[in-house]
């Protein structure tokens, strides 16, 4: 196996050697258009991911805000918004179509443009070839692609935002028959054609990555880097693309029925609907069939979003703890273990809708068994901790930060994917919490983390450190001030998704609490501008870096140029001799991947 | 725009700009100072504040808990029998939880601080442990079972039948409301058909009242005692009650948290819950001290604009309010044939009522 393995590579190597040679020749001929445009660097096309994403989750992200402006101060008129939002806002009230189509595009937003496109779609290009000693993407023009799709996705998207009867406004779920009828909510006119033809280019910008991704991991590695000497990234790289690759296409056929309900008088989803004054002529169709399609990738999605933000936590912890991540077949194994758990769970989201109990029975044993790897992962993070000499870059403050808000929000998940627990809290505030926590502000974290750790990579340039902290308190602080009430207020019944609360006798109670979380979310927003005025700022004014390994990291990364050129190393790829965690070890702080292994040295 | 909002975003833009500055300036002066030196002092500022940012967090998650544990409905208590095993279930599960985030987010943030960068010290090398990693996966695993069991248990009861006797009532979710059904006198519900449903014809839930050669339909006389209302049910203390619950358009969600249930109204597929209301309406706002205080059914499914809006009451009454209120009430089919209501007058009734709210 390995002496194929290391044919084929040598193959592979050599191609991209002459690649290379090809590309310093002609190198004063690159325009502007065919270096940060339509690069096919997937250093570039990760930066332009991740500027793109930065983008989506500033609209996200103000959404937020303005619906928050509506859920503490329901009764207070704001003027400004008026200004902004028109008939949205007609007389300062924000309206309730407009608050439906916010939340709508807030989650759709941040889950697939901003924490997956963003996250996986930033790291995965830019660590992969970096980590593994290749010169880049197996396909850079499908890689190239992949980010032009995504780009025309966001472009719809924001369409969406300007037709007449506004965006879909139907919770990024896009459960028929409520988005299958333009009669039953103004979003499901135009805008929910709109938002499944986003979907669908979303879908195939996301399997072109996915594929590229998998196709380097498994074929381009570099001499000696065996899948057992892989950065823990890498694997939550490899996991995610996986996940993605088997349940996008799912979601995709989920799309494509809902479509020919909707114009071509099919009934999947559709049977006995009276709307609008009369009787539908659909029969036969289960609208629940839609969630089962759904959720087979709503719920793998969710790891895909945390996978890559729990790889480069572990990295991170480790390279800043000066000690190797402990377990680190552990971390694979459990990684593994949560990929294929993440296929068995779906139907957790689906306890209420009148599924059978005995079959619930099966998915709440599968849910609670993702607890395990998940508790696997956590004592290991914090062994990796234990006796270590850390040091708190931004970038490791915001990985603790990840396992502090993943610790809190997992425990959550015992309760949710308990459905004897679900049945009181499903769609309820404490739902709103769990996720948020575990899943949305977690996975930020590590996003944040993995932005602070590689800039230097990335640009050449450091952040400025004290911006970098002041954003981490405000915003870890933050996260815990806007999400740990809310169980509370789902612990009431408190549902989600609604415009207000003031004709419930049962939940009116929280106003003042809902004005301390939404002020607390505003000053969140502003402060992640911290962060923005930082990354741009520092760009082009940062301070120079003026070592190739500014961490004393191990990784491949870190062996080349300052500012590597398309090809990455400017002469022979490194060969790798070790596994990436030989920190502190026989009395070195750091030994990285491409030292050969002494004679005398110790095993691990 | 107006002028506070201006100002605010004018001291806002300040802001930053300070921040920026202040940052700026930090960094100049840590080359000054040697870099090395800076890094060590943030080191140790940061070390403390992961320390302090845990000791504060402990003691805000006490005060929240002081605050707000009375606003929940474990401090209520569960208004069913049912659901007085769940809030122990509940109360387990915190408990188990919270022990592990007590321990987990205090070695986290208290590591962190012991272990942070010392001159002179170097990390120690500990790369796996197969013992450890046995004992921390079994005891979750384990842990987990339990609650499993407990869960499961308590979730087959639930979704069980209902007992025999229960009170049983139709539920019909449509945007933005709720209709109610009664069997009547002969205990069974009529037959229904959407494509005959006409709120005009005083038919919101197409009962099959008359033939209708073109849909083939065949009239159900167990329709016409059925009695029909619109968003307050009545049901009866200590007696178990099942809802039949169905919708008409999208999905909606019956939620009926002070029971502790809760089930999607799904068009074209009935579900059921049951459950056995233990105080009536009147008992409860003397137990919760709120004279306003009422059964909510609330919509807990996304289902349009008016989604925050659709709301029920259940009214709990004992066994003869029940009798009472059941005996005022027409069928529904006599609201849409008033010809054929043996009590002469044709009276502006409950259910004629029912059908002009559902007209708007």
């Amino acid at each position: 196996m390995s002496e194929v393995t290391h044919i084929h590579e040598h193959a592979v190597g050599v191609s991209h050697e002459a690649h290379h040679e090809g590309h310093h020749h002609h190198e004063h001929h690159d325009s502007f258009l065919s270096k940060y445009v339509f690069s096919q660097d997937h250093k570039v096309i990760a930066k332009q991911f991740l500027i793109t994403g930065i983008f989506w989750a500033v609209i996200g992200g103000f959404f937020s805000v303005v619906f928050r402006l509506q859920i503490g101060f329901p009764d207070a008129k704001f003027p400004w918004l008026e200004t902004l939002l028109g008939e949205w806002a007609k007389g300062g009230q924000l309206q309730p179509e407009a608050y439906y189509a916010l939340v709508t595009i807030h989650g759709t937003v941040l889950v697939f443009f901003v924490l997956t496109a963003g996250l996986s779609g930033t790291f995965s290009n830019f660590l992969i070839p970096l980590q593994i000693g290749a010169r880049d993407m197996a396909s850079p023009f499908l890689n190239m692609l992949s980010y032009w799709f995504f780009f025309v996705a966001g472009i719809v998207m924001l369409s969406s935002l300007f037709v007449q009867t506004g965006p879909f406004s139907g919770g990024w779920t896009a459960y028929p028959p409520l988005s299958a009828l333009g009669d039953a909510s103004p979003g499901s006119k135009i805008g929910m054609d709109m938002w499944m033809i986003s979907m669908a280019l979303f879908i195939v910008s996301s399997l072109l990555g996915g594929l590229n991704y998998i196709a380097t991991i498994l074929n381009m590695r570099t001499k000696g880097m065996s899948m057992t000497r892989l950065p823990l990234t890498i694997w939550a790289f490899f996991f995610t693309a996986v996940l993605g690759v088997l349940s996008f296409p799912v979601l995709l056929s989920g799309v494509i029925l809902l479509i020919f309900d909707r114009h071509f008088g099919t009934s999947f989803y559709l049977s006995d609907i009276f709307i609008n004054g009369q009787a539908l002529p659909n029969e036969g169709g289960s609208a629940i069939l839609y969630q089962h399609l759904f959720w087979f990738l709503g719920h793998p999605e969710v790891y895909i979003i945390l996978l890559p933000a729990m790889g480069m936590v572990s990295e991170i912890l480790s390279v800043n703890s000066r000690k190797p991540i402990f377990g680190y077949m552990a971390m694979v194994g459990s990684m593994f273990a949560i990929a294929i758990l993440a296929f068995l769970v779906w139907a957790h989201h689906m306890f209420v809708t009148g599924l059978n109990p005995f079959l619930g029975a099966f998915f709440v044993l599968l849910t609670l068994l993702i607890a395990v790897p998940s508790a696997i992962k956590v004592f290991n993070w914090l062994t990796t901790l234990w006796k270590g000499n850390i040091r708190f870059t931004p970038g490791m403050l915001f990985a603790i930060g990840f396992v502090s808000l993943f610790i809190s929000g997992g425990l959550t998940g015992i309760f949710l994917g308990n459905s004897a627990l679900d049945i009181q809290l499903h769609d309820t505030y404490f739902v709103i919490a769990h996720f948020h926590i575990v899943m949305g502000v977690a996975s930020m974290f590590g996003m944040l983390a993995g932005i602070y750790h590689w800039y230097p990579k990335m640009f050449g340039r450091y952040l400025n450190n004290s911006l970098g902290y002041i954003h981490f308190w405000i915003t870890m602080v933050g996260a815990y001030v806007i999400f740990w009430p809310m169980h509370y207020e789902g612990l009431a019944g408190m549902p989600r998704r609604y415009y207000k609360y003031d004709i419930w006798e049962s939940f009116k109670q929280f106003g003042t609490l809902n004005q301390i979380i939404s002020i607390a979310a505003i000053i969140v927003f502003l402060a992640q501008f911290l962060f923005i005025i930082n990354f741009f700022y520092s760009i082009w004014k940062g301070r120079k870096v003026t070592t190739k390994n500014p961490w004393g990291a191990n990784t491949l990364e870190w062996t080349t140029p300052i500012n590597p050129g398309h090809g990455n190393w400017d002469g022979e790829i490194p060969e790798v001799h070790r596994w990436a965690y030989d920190y502190s070890k026989d009395g070195h702080e750091f030994i990285s991947q491409t030292t050969p292994v002494g004679d005398n040295e110790s095993k691990h | 725009m107006s002028t506070t909002v201006s100002l605010i975003i004018v001291a806002a833009i300040l802001v930053f700009i300070v921040i920026f500055q202040v940052a700026k300036t930090s960094e100049y002066i840590s080359v000054l100072k040697g870099e090395d030196q800076t890094r060590k002092q943030n080191n140790r500022i940061n070390g403390w504040l992961l320390l302090g940012f845990m000791i504060f967090g402990f003691i805000a998650v006490w005060l929240c808990n002081k605050a707000l544990y009375k606003t929940t409905l474990l401090h209520q208590g569960s208004a069913s029998v049912e659901g007085v095993k769940q809030d122990q279930m509940m109360m387990i599960t915190i408990a188990i939880t919270f022990v592990v985030f007590v321990i987990t987010q205090f070695l986290l943030f208290f590591f962190a601080w012991k272990y942070q960068e010392t001159e002179g010290r170097q990390a120690f090398y500990f790369a796996h442990s197969t013992k450890l990693e046995i004992i921390w996966t079994t005891i979750p695993a384990i842990t987990l079972l339990i609650l499993v069991v407990f869960g499961l248990r308590f979730w087959f009861t639930i979704t069980s039948d209902a007992p025999k006797g229960a009170l049983v009532v139709e539920i019909t979710g449509k945007q933005f409301g709720w209709i109610m059904r009664y069997p009547g006198k002969d205990n069974t519900f009529g037959k229904t058909y959407f494509r005959v449903i006409s709120d005009e014809k005083s038919n919101p839930l197409g009962q099959i009242w008359e033939d209708n050669a073109e849909l083939k339909l065949k009239a159900d006389p167990a329709n016409f005692d059925d009695v029909v209302t619109t968003q307050t049910m009545y049901v009866v203390k200590g007696r178990p009650v099942k809802l039949i619950i169905n919708s008409r358009d999208v999905i909606h969600d019956v939620g009926l948290n002070h029971f502790r249930m809760k089930m999607d109204a799904v068009p074209g597929i009935p579900t059921t819950l049951w459950f056995t209301p233990q105080y009536t309406t009147k008992e409860m706002k003397e137990r919760t001290g709120n004279p306003d205080f009422v059964y909510e059914i609330s919509c807990d499914q996304m289902c349009g604009n008016g989604h925050y809006s659709m709301k029920g009451i259940i009214e709990v009454v004992d066994q003869a309010d029940f009798t009472l209120w059941m005996a005022q009430q027409k069928p529904n089919y006599y609201a849409a044939f008033p010809e054929k209501d043996p009590s002469a007058k044709p009276a502006v009734d409950t259910t004629t009522k029912a059908v002009a709210v559902l007209k708007k």
